[in-house]
């Protein structure tokens, strides 16, 4: 039987995110754990998240799940990101008056602002919440079934801008455009939530219970 | 080519059941609330309200387990209002697989339970229920007042001052009642949405009155909400949110479809 670990360092909700893994895929095992030893011999790593990034990136370093992800990601199993998940991996935040982050990827998370508005003048409210088009900039195993430019729900006030654009697998627009999804070798996560997403997230969810880590 | 509309069924629940008041006084039975929102994911609801009036502890207890029921079913989010007093009582709903709680009196007689909530869980998972009520006399200058108690008591509070001090004390969402049209199907009350959704930089979700599509509309527009909200038009199938959501593209809204 194939395993997944969800990362459990206690920010937020991971029964959404367990039960959503067993409904696509009742006879996998998902492991809620914070647990080393359990982390390392899963065959599939999710790190979720929701809340401050301080208070989050101060339990992943408190927990040790600094190393945990690093391990994962390193061995080269399957790995996803999932919101503060996602953010997490890049170098630096700008919440709660600037945050370093774990540094997997280059790039810094950003504050939508407080005066957002459309290019038509409209103006935006924050946090980004509610169901946007996610734009796919390239073939991966995580899209398969998923039409490009379906809607996933999004609740976020700050956003990934990444550097190495080329590894942007995902972008939606929101007053600015914004990197909702990044891919790397074995390292696929996203700003939107797949748990909440209705089939495309279940799709998606699927796709990453499914995924050898290859591209 | 922007963020949708997001339509939500909402669920009055008392003892593990949907009713839905007319006025808060005429009560009507809909059914189990897990078979109802999965009829509702099904037709592509944008996310789920279960508001529990439940007044007893047992029906409290009754009111986590089908939280959980929900939550291993549906896969949109879920939020959880009524009776929410306490900080455990958000984390055994959110435990439960809620997504948001929704903080209605609590915060009228307590507003720092707000602050404390969004420190604790995030503001992303805090919405604050205000039920307004129209209170100015025709003729003078439109004026809304918080009540509460079923639109009973008057608490001589601004609707839309509230509103702003709900944002600044951490509220991540404003779901707004207007209790004078509620049950009575004649509409959102439009100047107070637009108010609240003018005033504050979160998202505004309508609710209350709505008898028709025209009226999700007009919220929308008229309105300026992020979301509508509406129970009995869904619930006795006099529309489908399909047919909801195509009213609403064929006059220029963003729904997903």
């Amino acid at each position: 039987m194939s395993s997944v670990a969800v990362i459990d360092y206690g920010m937020g909700n991971l029964h959404s995110v367990a039960k959503a893994l067993e409904h696509v895929m009742p006879d996998v095992e998902v492991l809620v754990t914070a647990d080393p030893e359990q982390v390392r011999n899963a065959d599939r790593v999710l790190l979720p998240g929701v809340g401050a990034i301080r208070d989050c990136m101060a339990e992943i370093r408190r927990l040790g799940v600094d190393k945990e992800v690093a391990e994962a990601i390193n061995s080269g199993k399957p790995f996803l990101g999932i919101c503060v998940g996602y953010q997490a991996l890049m170098q630096r935040s700008e919440e709660n008056g600037g945050v370093d982050c774990l540094g997997h990827f280059d790039g810094t998370v950003r504050y939508f602002g407080d005066d957002l508005k459309e290019t038509d003048g409209e103006r935006l409210k924050v946090p980004h919440m509610g169901w946007n088009e996610v734009h796919q900039r390239f073939d991966h195993p995580l899209w398969h079934g998923i039409d490009d430019g379906s809607r996933f729900y999004f609740v976020h006030s700050y956003y990934v801008d990444a550097v190495d654009k080329p590894l942007v697998a995902a972008n939606c627009h929101y007053g600015v455009d914004i990197d909702v999804a990044i891919a790397r070798d074995n390292v696929f996560a996203t700003q939107f939530h797949p748990e909440k997403s209705h089939t495309v997230g279940l799709q998606l969810l699927k796709n990453f219970l499914n995924w050898d880590g290859k591209r | 080519m922007a963020l949708a509309k997001r339509i939500i069924p909402c669920l009055d629940v008392e003892n593990g059941r949907v009713v839905k008041g007319v006025q808060f006084v005429d009560i009507r039975d809909a059914g189990d609330p897990v078979e109802v929102a999965k009829r509702y994911d099904e037709e592509g609801a944008d996310e789920i309200t279960f508001l529990d009036i439940t007044a007893t502890h047992e029906g409290r207890d009754t009111m986590v387990h089908t939280v959980e029921r929900m939550a291993s079913q549906v896969f949109i989010p879920l939020t959880v209002g009524g009776g929410i007093r306490t900080v455990d009582d958000i984390r055994t709903m959110l435990n439960a697989g809620a997504d948001k709680v929704s903080i209605n009196s609590a915060a009228v007689f307590n507003p720092d339970f707000v602050r404390e909530a969004a420190d604790k869980f995030g503001s992303q998972c805090i919405v604050v229920a205000i039920d307004a009520k129209k209170v100015s006399q025709p003729g003078e200058a439109d004026r809304w007042e918080i009540f509460t108690h079923g639109g009973r008591k008057p608490t001589g509070l601004d609707a839309v001052e509230w509103a702003k001090k709900m944002v600044q004390l951490g509220a991540g969402e404003i779901l707004l009642t207007s209790m004078d049209q509620d049950g009575v199907k004649n509409g959102y009350d439009l100047g107070v949405t637009r108010a609240i959704s003018d005033a504050v930089n979160v998202p505004v979700i309508a609710s209350g009155g709505v008898g028709n599509l025209d009226h999700l509309v007009a919220g929308c527009i008229e309105g300026k909400a992020d979301a509508v909200l509406a129970a009995s038009i869904f619930h006795f199938n006099e529309y489908s949110i399909p047919e909801a959501k195509q009213y609403m593209k064929e006059r220029g809204i963003e729904v997903r479809l």
